[in-house]
């Protein structure tokens, strides 16, 4: 899957959780979840997100990887193979 | 024959707006069924009926104001016939045509009718009013059911009906009829929604500021063993089965609770009313801006995944604002967490009328002083905000020290 594919799919998981997120105004190297305003049970719902968007169980031991939007990317690229 | 009125829809909540009917006349409809949807400034709320019993008449409009109390419904109840003439059969006399209304009051009313916390609603029938707020009324020729509440022991205030006729003549402004708020019919609404929501909560909150004698505690409960337990479980489950620690810690203050009925009840026309359960209501911010809090039902009773499974499914519902009346209506006592992206510690305004307000700040890793040695402990800061009418210092005291404690044992959960 190209990183094109991928980033857009993080970013509609995104908003999914929150609808009133602007992909214009995500900046892709800054912590994500100060940016998006999300809680511990946001970002629950965002991980089962991608979990039914891409296939992939993130365990919680990789959650403090995934800090950046680009961040997200490169770990779920990284996981695709 | 019996009436539903509207039940109360939570203390900052005195009136909703009917945008629904899940019923029609002629449907036999059980206890807990929505029977109705309704809009209030934080959510659309889900009526549920708190009787069983056959839809006679729909007794309000749709897009018409409903003040909490309001009979909505008339339904009969299970096995009474379908004709309403006889009254009481027993008594009936063929010589006076048993009116309806007559029927009405005859009837032996209906408790099981009553949300628990409806009985305990702020917005009791008969109103207080200040003798100087109902001389202006009159003047304005304003009804004062429609007049917002915000003096002592919910009464009408000079100040509330000024505001009122200022905001009644806002809103009559633009067109000649009354406009009826849509939920979803643009900003201006959105913008009326939320300075109706800022006014709901500011009026709850200064209730509680003016009323409640508010004392406050603070202990950093040490999170190492309840957040070792959750990552060795949460391992071996995928991602749509993990518990957070906030589940951990709503079961720990249920559990609480019990030994402490002090905090857990309502406080009521200068009576405390103590609950045997526990309904702990989730302060959740919304996106939109704002805080809602509505209830998680007995989770003492409830195993951990189910409590984890009911905030998420209430923390869902809450952002798509779709709430159902129960939750609205009867939290016993709130929790708030700001959360992980928060600060350390939180003392809340306890939301009338309950007496307690139990706070959770960031968990954060902090040096911590373990049999003689510095270590490094992930703690979470607890705040108890308790009423002094009904508790003391030292009983709330123990009340934080037991969620500390049973904090510690989380495979007890």
């Amino acid at each position: 899957m190209k990183q094109q594919e991928i980033r857009a799919g993080v970013i509609a998981a995104i908003k999914a959780i929150a609808p009133e997120v602007e992909e214009d105004e995500l900046v892709s190297g800054q912590p994500l979840r100060a940016q998006v305003d999300l809680d511990s049970m946001d970002w629950l719902n965002v991980l089962i997100e991608l979990h039914q968007r891409f296939g992939i169980d993130i365990p919680e031991v990789d959650y403090a990887r995934l800090d950046t939007l680009d961040a997200i990317v490169s770990y779920l690229s990284g996981r695709l193979g | 024959m019996f009436e539903f009125n509207l039940p109360s829809l939570g203390a900052d909540m005195d009136k909703g707006t009917l945008l629904e009917w899940k019923v029609v006349p002629g449907q036999v409809v059980r206890k807990g069924d929505v029977v109705a949807v309704v809009d209030t400034s934080k959510a659309a709320v889900d009526v549920e009926i708190w009787s069983d019993g056959t839809v006679q008449e729909l007794l309000a409009d749709i897009g018409r104001e409903i003040p909490v109390g309001t009979p909505i419904i008339a339904l009969r109840a299970p096995g009474e016939a379908v004709s309403a003439k006889p009254a009481r059969p027993g008594k009936s006399d063929k010589s006076t045509p048993a009116t309806a209304s007559a029927a009405y009051a005859a009837a032996p009313a209906p408790l099981a009718l009553q949300a628990p916390a409806t009985t305990f609603s702020a917005t009791p029938a008969r109103q207080p009013v200040s003798p100087a707020a109902r001389r202006r009324a009159a003047e304005l020729g304003l009804p004062l059911d429609k007049v917002a509440a915000t003096g002592v022991q919910g009464s009408i205030t000079l100040r509330d009906v000024e505001q009122a006729a200022a905001a009644a003549a806002q809103a009559v402004a633009p067109g000649s009829a009354k406009p009826i708020a849509a939920p979803s019919a643009g900003a201006k609404v959105a913008v009326d929604r939320n300075a109706e929501m800022r006014r709901a909560i500011a009026a709850a909150m200064h209730k509680s500021k003016q009323e409640i004698p508010h004392y406050y505690l603070s202990e950093t409960i040490p999170m190492r063993k309840a957040l070792d337990w959750l990552r060795a479980v949460n391992e071996k489950r995928p991602v749509t089965a993990r518990l957070l620690p906030a589940a951990l810690l709503l079961k720990a203050v249920a559990l609480a609770t019990r030994d402490f009925p002090e905090v857990n009840g309502l406080f009521v026309n200068g009576v405390y009313h103590a609950s045997a359960v526990t309904h702990i209501g989730v302060a959740i911010s919304l996106r939109q801006g704002g805080l809602i809090a509505p209830a998680l039902h007995d989770i003492g009773a409830r195993a951990l995944d189910t409590v984890m499974l009911e905030l998420a499914d209430l923390v869902r519902r809450c952002r798509a604002g779709s709430l159902r009346s129960s939750e609205m209506s009867d939290p016993t006592i709130t929790v708030t967490n700001l959360g992980d992206q928060g600060v350390q510690a939180v003392f809340g305004v306890i939301y009338p009328p309950q007496v307690a307000l139990v706070g959770f700040g960031r968990l954060a890793e902090r040096p911590w002083v373990e049999d003689g040695k510095l270590v490094v402990m992930p703690v979470v800061t607890a705040s108890l905000s308790a009423d002094h009418r009904v508790s003391d210092g030292h009983r709330g005291a123990l009340f934080l020290m037991r969620i500390s404690d049973l904090l510690q044992q989380p495979e007890e959960l």
